[in-house]
């Protein structure tokens, strides 16, 4: 019987071992991620199930968000066409599985830089395309003006499986109020409860409660406390394991926060081919071989800026424009008085 | 030997394909996991959740392990199943039992209910409990008193909580009356098949359940005060009631959903166990002079049994596993506290999906054993 046993467990680490063996090999150097988003034809890309400004689908089914352009320029960089992007609408709960089982290949989904999702859970994060910190929205009838006049029982909607639970957690545990939490998987399921009056305070980050403030039966009726109670730096999201795709992925968003600093835009993008700043000369593709580290042709950053835009025009477009936050605020270049600031392409 | 041989060697290699496919699986999981820089192990139950939970049963704060966390989601999951498995069950059998009035009304009144709760989702129904009907109920400033102590609010049912004083000393004489109700029925059992007499037991048992815990308020030092919710103001416009017990609205939509669909399919098994048995056994009951009550007690209902147990017990086992849709509601079950925020916290997959898998097979062969074990004592024991 023990040899039986012995014997079977070497067949199966045989297998292990081939199926190890296998796998490795097609990691190596080159990007299997970018190889096979070239033979499908289009990026796959896990974003909100509706979060206007951030990703946010029209009637017809067009996707628009700042956390949506970053897909979109990562298509234009890899297969040169921004449109070749397929969405999938993820819940919190749902996101980071979606990307480590390889259902996705980006997660540009509002979500939140945390050391242990970083470091913990087969992911890695590129960069910050939005600055926030979690708030608290409350009814204007209330006569609240601060979150100092949370009394013992409030009750409170959120969303379920983000860092909002843990920091409305620390907050209310430090100021020993005890409140009760309200918790949903679908930020639509959040506005209803919240607007039906189930709850006293809706907390998610800043810019999630602009953009949802908009969704409520009388978005004027509310109201967001001045008050930050955490660091939100939102950012897109890559499976760890293939560093090619994981640089790809931030210096397309690199690039279009670059593109701002040097006043690049869609509409001149091609004229400062000629320009004799070098800086500029590089960011559309006229010098250096930027594209070749990543497996790309030079003009994948002069399509990104062509096709959809820098920061600025994207903020501007998606969430300046449709009223959520027309203050930059942080998300304002470093030599604006903000705090975006990104390494140079070079 | 032949025999031997030809009887086990399809069983061993049936056996050692199970245990392949089952270890290339493992294999495959932890060469990816570790390739992507997931680690596996159970450790991290033993760490700080840093989140709290809307409703428990059991004391639970953020500092707690996520090993509590699992608890109360249990607990919860417990709670809703283990009442709506009450409720339906009363409500089928009433149900069931009306679709055989003779009575056109009661009839099809109870035929309409069937129908209708039996052919909409679940889901659907669950939604618009919450949504809709609850969703109507007044704020709490605004909420008239049921019972003049208790307040229906769309922020959830408020309840006077029991405040007991020696609560133990009434548990123990609650016992004593059940001991003496079982005493009490076997006694009767035995004067009705020695002497053919008979004694009005439920009437008994019913005194007894009821005068024992009395006496202990008056000789057990037992006493029992009502906190009753009062209201509380939170801000110019909200309102909340303290004190007492609060049961969230989430909790009584997943109830009143699980338990009114359910009720349906266990009201077809009583209506066929019923009509499973054979007219003869009523005409003959009947005609041996029993009255109409003593026919459905003595004849139908215990033949009837035999043929609505085993099904019934599949529906008690899908509420239990429905109720996992209570995390679109966000009642804190076990799917909502562990698989949802657990999991997002930890980023545990694998573990936590199983852990989850395994508790809610257990709890449906736990059911699926006490109701077999219930099936058996009830079934026609040949002599």
């Amino acid at each position: 019987m023990f040899k039986i046993i012995k014997r079977l467990t070497s067949v199966v680490a045989m297998f292990a071992v081939l199926f190890a063996f296998s796998t490795e090999t097609m990691a190596a150097k080159k990007s299997k991620t970018l190889e096979n988003t070239k033979k499908r034809g289009f990026v796959r890309c896990g974003v909100s199930q509706g979060l206007p400004g951030f990703s946010n689908a029209d009637e017809s089914g067009n996707w628009t968000g700042i956390d949506v352009d970053v897909c979109r320029a990562v298509a234009a960089a890899t297969l040169g066409d921004a449109t070749k992007v397929k969405f999938t609408p993820l819940s919190a709960k749902e996101r980071f599985t979606a990307l480590t089982s390889g259902e996705i290949d980006i997660l540009s989904r509002n979500t939140t830089w945390t050391l242990s999702r970083d470091a913990d859970i087969g992911l890695t994060f590129v960069g910050v395309n939005f600055y926030d910190g979690q708030g608290f929205m409350v009814r204007k009838g209330s006569g609240i003006a601060s979150t100092s006049e949370f009394k013992n029982g409030t009750s409170v909607c959120t969303n379920l499986g983000t860092t909002t639970e843990l920091n409305m957690r620390d907050f209310f545990d430090s100021r020993g109020i005890s409140y009760e939490p309200v918790v949903f998987e679908k930020a639509d399921e959040v506005v209803a409860a919240y607007d039906a009056g189930r709850c006293d305070t809706y907390t998610t980050d800043k810019s999630g409660l602009a953009a949802q403030r908009t969704k409520l039966s009388a978005p004027d009726d509310h109201v967001v406390l001045p008050e930050t109670i955490s660091k939100e730096p939102l950012g897109p999201v890559v499976r760890q394991g293939d560093s090619v795709w994981e640089d790809i992925v931030r210096w397309s968003l690199n690039t279009m926060i670059e593109a701002e600093e040097y006043g690049v835009n869609s509409s001149n993008a091609d004229m400062m081919k000629t320009s004799n700043n070098p800086a500029i000369k590089r960011l559309v593709g006229a010098e250096g071989e930027l594209g070749a580290a990543f497996g790309l042709d030079n003009e994948w950053n002069l399509r990104i800026i062509k096709q959809v835009g820098n920061y600025g025009e994207s903020y501007k477009r998606n969430i300046a424009d449709t009223g959520i936050l027309p203050d930059r605020g942080p998300n304002e270049l470093w030599t604006k008085g903000g705090i975006l600031y990104v390494p140079p392409a070079r | 030997m032949n025999n031997i041989i030809k009887k086990y060697i399809p069983q061993i290699l049936a056996i050692l394909f199970v245990v392949l496919i089952f270890g290339f699986l493992t294999m495959n999981a932890q060469t990816n996991m570790d390739n992507r820089g997931i680690d596996f192990g159970f450790g991290f139950l033993s760490q700080e959740s840093s989140f709290d939970v809307q409703f428990s049963l059991i004391e639970y704060s953020g500092s707690d392990s996520y090993a509590r966390a699992f608890l109360v989601g249990l607990l919860n999951t417990l709670l809703v199943s283990f009442i709506s498995i009450i409720i339906c069950t009363i409500l089928g059998v009433i149900i069931g039992v009306a679709r055989l009035s003779s009575n056109y009304l009661i009839k099809n009144t109870a035929a309409w209910y069937v129908e209708f709760f039996r052919n909409i989702p679940l889901l659907l129904q669950i939604f618009f409990w919450y949504y809709a009907a609850l969703r109507a109920l007044p704020m709490p400033e605004k909420a008239d008193a049921w019972f003049g102590v208790t307040y229906m609010t769309v922020k959830g049912y408020y309840i006077p909580a029991m405040v007991w004083e020696n609560l133990n000393v009434f548990l123990y004489c609650g016992l004593a009356a059940i001991i003496a109700i079982i005493v009490l029925r076997n006694y009767a059992n035995r004067l009705r098949d020695t002497q053919g007499k008979q004694i009005p037991v439920l009437l008994y048992s019913v005194s007894l359940l009821i005068i024992l815990p009395l006496l202990s308020f008056i000789f057990g030092g037992v006493t029992l005060e009502f906190e009753i919710p009062e209201l509380k103001k939170l801000s110019k416009i909200s309102y909340i009631y303290e004190g007492g017990i609060s049961l969230p609205p989430e909790l009584i939509a997943l109830v009143l959903a699980l338990s009114l669909y359910t009720s349906t399919f266990v009201a077809e098994c009583v209506r066929a166990g019923i009509e499973g048995v054979s007219k003869g056994q009523k005409e003959a009951a009947a005609s041996v002079g029993l009255t109409p009550n003593q026919v459905l007690k003595l004849v139908i209902m215990p033949q009837a049994l035999r043929i609505i147990i085993p099904p019934t017990t599949n529906q008690y086992l899908n509420l239990t596993k429905n109720s996992s849709l209570a995390a679109a509601i966000a009642y804190p079950d076990l799917v909502l506290v562990f698989a949802g925020t657990a999991l997002m916290q930890t980023g545990k997959a694998i573990e936590i999906v199983s852990i989850t898998m395994l508790t809610y097979l257990t709890i449906s062969l736990t059911i699926a054993a006490i109701m077999n074990w219930y099936n058996k004592k009830i079934e026609i024991k040949e002599k």
